[in-house]
């Protein structure tokens, strides 16, 4: 029985998706097949990582995550240089994690003034995190999406409860969109058509189904992810089209595995290439299920993701 | 591909004598294509029926047992594509290489370091499972060996033996009589020779090749020569395509009932920088492997490479859980506080370690949710307080502990004055949120 290699024909494609402006603008998205498989569709662009910085320092992130920022992570601006120039970085993520009320409740002003600090000080592609708090996201976000105006940003994340305002100021203010609801295929599809029914342009949206790190409901953000893909390429259904993020250094970065001195815990070995393995695994683990767009924090698993994206 | 009925009516006697126990041989046709029945039960089934028909039935991915005893693993047997359809079967055998250049020293380290890989989590068992002894010398002697020294310090331990020189493997498979290893490698070259040893020693046969071609006509050929258990590897190496062989492979195996690709495969993801190598055997375990094969096991990379198998292979229907029951952590005595939560596993280890780590005795009731996180549980309608204040009744608990206070998961605080009316003579205290908030809450209440 001579072999015929059993290749699959997709009826849809991902959006292929460009944010920043310039030189340094970059894409993602647009394959028209399951996860680095080209031998039977295009590829055109590699995931793309950003690098994970926020508007005030680092306090609640681990030790051995704060390490390789300490001289830098005490502004945003010098933070975000030394991404882009030192570490490479392709992408930016800033995360306005500062307003929450429950910590140090900066005012939408506040966070605008970071925005555009931040934006003079670099010229790749930024993408704007509100605090994940749903009431106070509105108004930060759309401060954010001015300062930002025609910086074809990434604004994020519009849920559920929220969607309508930060929608219609990445609409106003021409940027991306990141639309995220909770581990649900149908909550997904759900809130893309939502926020496209408001006349939001398909192509511009990012989906988060919602990350969840390796060993804590790793599974489910991966079988998501693989359903909404395969929903995209073989039913050709348009909701669920544009590329997906995986918010992973957040959630990776608060878990046991990610902090525990080896002391506490001998059988897990080393902590720091702990923490950093788990980051990178379970960036790699979702690539496979089909994210286009990462967000990380430690150089190191950021690196080692890379270089798996260049053997792929 | 499975036969329909009437494909499988055509090869039975169609005399309708009844012997099967079914009124028509078509009857027993149907049973058969639903997999209700066993073609055994009709007597005067032929010879060749039986052929075609086993054949049909058999698992379209051939399943293996690697090693024998406790530590035997079986691999293959995999039924789908992607795991929400449903469950992937065998998790994956993680295997480490030891060079027979090492020295002796060295290798009894590596052994040791496999012995004691074994780590708890959730519930379940995990460790490397199995040894890649690879003939990196090239020389006979050296190969035995080192075969010597793990057959001795790692008797249990499912070995793979990778060489491509017949006499060498046949030296060192001999040390492991009806322990079925691995004779890893089958080649172009070597078929022949290294197919009658597998047959003679009962090994299970490794069959490496330059690419799909190649490798469907090696296994055909080896199948034909008389041997049934084959791991396969297309030769892949790099991480793209390694992907692209494995989906193949896969896809082939199931979707067209390839029987050439309808074995396991095993990927070699040795790279000289082990994180690296956590990332390629990362791919194999998302994609396909049913062994991977690599240099190093530092503890954290273990970790790390255990808790993705067994995350991507849990069942999607049905979450990890725990026993119904009232968990003592710590010295627990009549007045230690008592907290409740849900049998989903990752929940009630979570709980349980935070517990564990705020030093404070404590009772921990934990209710069956059908394996429901606390707010999925409650949004289900399985977290209930009526639920709550019945379990806690039928638990007993009111003659194990003194007080009647009952510690509630925060982000169910909306239950407390529910859980109060059903409850009587019980207060309910709302905890933290998160179970990081655990040890400072219990500790507080302490001082
Ligand atoms: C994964 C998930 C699922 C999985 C189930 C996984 C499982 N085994 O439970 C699936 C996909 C099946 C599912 C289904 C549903 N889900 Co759901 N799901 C989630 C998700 C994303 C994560 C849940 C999880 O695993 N958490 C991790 C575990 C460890 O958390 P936990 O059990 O709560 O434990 C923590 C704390 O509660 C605390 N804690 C636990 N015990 C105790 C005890 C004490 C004493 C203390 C102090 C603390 C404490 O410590 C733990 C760690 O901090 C959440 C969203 C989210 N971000 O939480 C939604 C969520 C829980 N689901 C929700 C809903 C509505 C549902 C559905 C009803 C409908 C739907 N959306 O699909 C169904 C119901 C299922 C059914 N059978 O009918 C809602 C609940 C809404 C609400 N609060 O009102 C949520 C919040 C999502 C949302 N916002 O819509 N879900
Ligand atoms: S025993 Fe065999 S021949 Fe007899 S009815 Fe059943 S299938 Fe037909």
């Amino acid at each position: 029985m001579a072999f015929t290699a059993p290749k699959e024909t997709y009826s849809g494609k991902v959006y292929n998706v460009t944010i920043g402006t310039g030189e340094r603008a970059a894409s993602f998205g647009g394959e028209n097949v399951l996860p680095f498989l080209p031998f039977e569709g295009t590829i055109p662009n590699k995931p793309l990582i950003a690098y994970e910085i926020q508007d005030v320092p680092p306090t609640d992130w681990p030790e051995n995550v704060q390490k390789p920022f300490s001289s830098v992570s005490g502004d945003p601006v010098t933070w975000a240089k030394f991404c882009q120039d030192t570490l490479k970085a392709k992408a930016i993520a800033l995360r306005l994690i500062g307003t929450h009320p429950d910590r140090e409740n900066r005012s939408p002003e506040d966070a605008a003034k970071t925005v555009k600090d931040v934006l003079s000080a670099i010229n790749v592609p930024l993408i704007i995190l509100g605090s994940n708090n749903a009431e106070k996201d509105a108004p930060v976000l759309i401060a954010a999406a001015e300062a930002a105006k025609d910086k074809n940003c990434i604004l994020g994340k519009a849920q559920e409860a929220n969607y309508k305002t930060i929608a219609a100021a990445a609409m106003a203010n021409n940027h991306k969109l990141i639309a995220m609801s909770e581990l649900d295929i149908n909550l997904s599809k759900q809130l893309n058509i939502l926020i496209t029914q408001m006349g939001f342009d398909k192509e511009r949206l990012i989906t988060d189904p919602m990350c969840s790190a390796l060993g804590y409901g790793l599974e489910y953000t991966y079988s998501v992810m693989e359903r909404i893909r395969l929903a995209a390429l073989t039913q050709n259904d348009l909701t669920m089209q544009p590329p997906m993020l995986a918010d992973v250094g957040m959630y990776v970065w608060k878990i046991k595995e990610t902090q525990a001195p080896e002391s506490d815990v001998p059988s897990w070995g080393n902590a720091e290439e702990r923490g950093i393995a788990w980051e990178a695994t379970t960036a790699a683990a979702l690539l496979m299920a089909g994210a286009e767009l990462l967000i990380m924090r430690h150089p190191k698993a950021v690196e080692a993701v890379g270089k798996l994206i260049e053997e792929l | 591909m499975a036969l329909s009925g009437v494909e499988i009516f055509k090869l039975l006697p169609k005399t309708n004598c009844k012997k099967c126990g079914h009124p028509t041989c078509l009857a027993f046709a149907m049973k058969l294509a639903q997999r209700q029945a066993s073609l055994d039960q009709c007597p005067d089934v032929s010879e060749e029926a039986k052929k075609i028909l086993g054949e049909a039935s058999a698992p379209p991915i051939r399943s293996i047992t690697f090693g024998s005893g406790d530590r035997a693993v079986k691999i293959g047997e995999e039924t789908v594509l992607f795991r929400h359809d449903k469950k992937f079967v065998n998790p994956c055998a993680l295997a480490v290489e030891i060079k027979d250049t090492l020295s002796e020293g060295e290798i009894t380290k590596k052994i040791e370091e496999v012995l004691a890989s074994e780590i708890d989590r959730v519930g379940q068992k995990l460790r490397v499972d199995a040894i890649a002894l690879t003939n990196a010398s090239g020389d006979k002697g050296k190969f035995e060996s080192a075969a010597k020294l793990i057959a001795s310090k790692a008797p249990n331990v499912p070995v793979i033996l990778s060489t491509t020189d017949p006499a060498s493997a046949e030296a060192a498979v001999k040390l492991f009589a009806g322990k079925k290893p691995i004779i890893y490698g089958a080649n172009s070259g070597n078929a022949e020779a290294m197919a009658n040893i597998a047959k003679t020693e009962k090994a299970i046969l490794g069959v490496v090749a330059n690419g799909l071609d190649e490798l469907s006509t090696l296994t055909e050929k080896i199948k034909a020569l008389g041997v049934e258990d084959m791991v396969i590897d297309s030769g892949a190496k790099k991480a793209e395509e390694m992907l692209e062989n494995n989906t193949m492979i896969r896809r082939a195996a199931l979707k067209k009932n390839y029987k050439p690709f309808g074995y396991p495969v095993i990927n070699f993801a040795q790279r000289d920088d082990s994180l690296h190598e956590a990332l390629i055997a990362s791919v194999g375990i998302t994609k396909y492997a049913s062994i991977i094969v690599v240099s190093g096991i530092e503890k954290w990379k273990n970790l790390a490479l255990f808790t993705l198998r067994q995350n991507i292979y849990t069942d999607p229907q049905v979450p990890m859980q725990v026993e119904q029951k009232i968990y003592k952590i710590g010295e627990a005595t009549p007045d230690s506080p008592l907290t409740i939560t849900t049998n989903f596993s990752l929940t009630y280890f979570i709980v349980s370690g935070e517990i564990e780590n705020s030093k404070v005795p404590c009772r921990l009731a934990v209710m069956d949710c059908e394996g429901l996180s606390v707010l999925t549980a409650w949004a289900a309608g399985k977290f209930t307080a009526s639920k709550i204040a019945t379990f806690i009744k039928e638990s007993g608990i009111e003659n194990e502990v003194k007080h009647r206070e009952l510690i509630i998961p925060g982000y169910v605080a909306i239950l407390s004055g529910s859980i109060e009316d059903k409850l009587e003579g019980w207060k309910v205290t709302v905890g933290p949120r998160e179970a990081n908030g655990l040890p400072a809450f219990l500790k507080a209440r302490t001082a």
